[in-house]
């Protein structure tokens, strides 16, 4: 429907987008500003757009409630282990099953596409009760372990092995001529080529990670090993009621660093979420 | 293949039978295959220790009853099942459950269709609205939930905002009526952007000769988009709608921070009610029951969307 707009559709047009954009773009900017307010002004009447003398005071308590600088090196360290243990399985995974003739190949591949079937809350219980047998509760391993090499890794293996098998193979076979060996070919050869496919996964496992929470709470629960998302609603007052001011700086500096990276290099975060989209 | 023909195999290969030349056993078809096992391996005990094993697990556990404190577990037989028929918790949280998947997936395509259709015309500045509406998708989804749950206070920005337009708003995640739709409305806002960004690539797929056509044999905008776009797209309506449904089904977080279930039971989902009875309540055995009553859920319903794949599908990739 890409076809020449009138001045007058095209400003009717602007104007229906600004006006849809609002949601989209007022909870953050609400959260940002809100977080530099005093508690007093945060529920002020008439609503204040810009602070009218900002401060920092929220930001310094969130460090004194709770060990928020730990639980975020907490999320970063746990993010960035789970994206490249992914890639690492996935990649592998994905290029022998597109690449390799191996016996029980389709079986083998039924068995591990069953984990896109099976949402992790179904098997929530019965991992927790694994881990709880083997010592492992509040420990980061289940966080690491499972999204590395069960269900959530099992989209990043099909992803792969879609992009692999749409690679055109001449370049691969000509190396394997050449005798360079099976490993060598796909770490020489084919996994520079799939660095599309490997942006999208690592994006997508990163804020998939950044993001967890129902299971840090089921596995986590000393603070000092707390994950972000966790601990954002930990900032409660006496009666149980949120702080809002700290909470809300707590979730600007959870927020914001991913939202900066998003709109420096939105075009490859966009194109490679559609692409494992289209693929997936 | 046993070990013992492998180390045949291999002395097989390095010390020949005089006389005559054998066929090595060890060739590049069968070092192939090892590197494949090899290849798949992580993946594959991965998913059999992480996802198959639980999966039968959690079959095992809803027979019996676990207590952590006590440290017992017990066989129970079908006590959990009969617990879940007479559970008359059952019926409201399955209601809250479908009602909070039906909004969600109208509210969501419905919203990521008309915006992927505005954002396809021609028009300066679509990359800068499509950030704008994509953005929500990359910020982190408690801190996105918290400031809802901000906005939608009784004295928040919301019912702020309504005020200066001299509308009294209501207490939106207090109200029996309002929490849902207040939980289904923030969720549409987080991820609607996905589905908007996979919709874009699908219209940008759309030949447009065949509107041209249309135009020529003078049928409006609105019938071609019934009659060329929707039709042209459906296999990406067909994927988003899985996807969507599937996430639905899988809603915690939201929930978690903005009502905790209530008021009553009006927004406790499966996925909520699953997490309070096996993680605050210590049942285990129903927890586990419940996991597979929402195994079962997603199961059918991904079969059903498979046929009607056939039905309603235009055509496939």
């Amino acid at each position: 429907m890409s076809r020449d707009l009138s001045p007058r559709a095209k400003l009717v047009l602007y104007g229906v987008l600004l006006v849809l954009a609002v949601p989209f773009v007022f909870p953050t900017w609400w959260m940002v500003t809100s977080s530099l307010r005093p508690v007093a002004d945060i529920f002020a009447f008439p609503p204040q757009l810009w602070p009218s003398n900002p401060r920092l005071e929220a930001y310094h308590r969130v460090f004194e409630l709770q060990p928020f600088g730990r639980q975020y090196l907490n999320s970063l360290y746990i993010a960035l282990v789970v994206t490249v243990g992914t890639l690492a399985v996935s990649a592998l995974a994905g290029y022998a099953f597109a690449r390799i003739r191996f016996r029980g190949q389709n079986v083998l591949f039924l068995v591990v596409l069953a984990g896109l079937l099976i949402p992790s809350e179904v098997t929530i219980v019965p991992l927790f009760q694994m881990f709880f047998k083997l010592g492992l509760i509040d420990t980061h391993w289940p966080l690491l372990l499972v999204p590395i090499f069960g269900a959530p890794s099992v989209l990043a293996t099909f992803i792969m092995r879609q992009f692999f098998i749409a690679l055109p193979g001449e370049l691969e076979e000509a190396a394997r001529v050449d005798g360079l060996g099976r490993f060598a070919t796909f770490w020489k050869i084919a996994l520079p080529l799939s660095r599309p496919a490997l942006g999208a996964v690592a994006i997508f496992t990163f804020l998939h990670s950044w993001n967890l929470y129902l299971e840090p709470i089921v596995f986590l629960s000393s603070p000092e090993k707390f994950t972000l998302p966790q601990a954002l609603t930990q900032f409660v007052d006496a009666y149980g009621g949120p702080m809002w001011d700290v909470q809300l700086a707590a979730a600007s500096m959870t927020a914001l660093p991913v939202l900066v990276v998003f709109v420096v290099a939105q075009k490859q975060f966009v194109e490679g979420l559609a692409h494992t989209g289209l693929k997936g | 293949m046993s070990r013992t023909d492998t180390r045949a195999g291999r002395v097989a290969q390095t010390r020949p039978a005089p006389g005559r030349t054998r066929r090595p056993w060890w060739t590049t078809r069968r070092r192939d295959q090892l590197t494949g096992y090899l290849f798949v391996a992580p993946q594959l005990l991965g998913s059999a220790v992480f996802v198959i094993l639980p999966l039968i697990l959690v079959v095992w556990y809803s027979l019996h009853e676990w207590n952590v404190l006590a440290g017992t577990f017990d066989y129970v037989g079908a006590d959990n099942y009969t617990a879940l028929a007479d559970d008359p918790n059952l019926g409201p949280v399955l209601r809250s459950t479908g009602v909070f998947s039906v909004g969600l997936v109208v509210g969501n395509l419905a919203l990521a269709l008309l915006l992927a259709v505005l954002l396809n015309q021609k028009l300066r500045g679509t990359i800068l609205f499509r950030t704008l509406f994509f953005s929500p998708v990359v910020v982190s989804l408690v801190a996105w939930t918290i400031v809802w749950g901000f906005l939608l206070q009784d004295n928040g920005g919301i019912n702020g905002l309504l005020d200066t337009l001299g509308v009294d708003g209501p207490n939106w995640l207090r109200g029996e009526g309002t929490a849902m739709v207040s939980v289904i409305v923030v969720q549409v806002f987080k991820n609607v952007g996905l589905n908007m960004v996979l919709f874009l690539a699908a219209l940008q797929g759309v030949p447009a000769e065949l509107y041209e056509a249309a135009e020529v044999d003078g049928a409006g905008r609105l019938r071609q988009f019934w009659r060329i776009t929707v039709p042209l797209i459906s296999p990406t309506i067909l994927l988003t709608s899985i996807i969507t449904v599937v996430g639905s089904l899988q809603v915690f977080a939201q929930i978690a921070v903005l009502t905790q279930g209530g008021p009553g039971t009006s927004t406790t989902v499966l996925v909520y009610y699953l997490y309070q009875q096996a993680f605050q309540f210590h049942h285990f055995g129903y927890g586990a029951t419940l996991s597979i009553v929402l195994f079962a859920i997603v199961l059918a319903l991904t079969v059903l969307q498979w046929q009607m794949r056939r039905r309603w599908v235009f055509h496939e990739s």
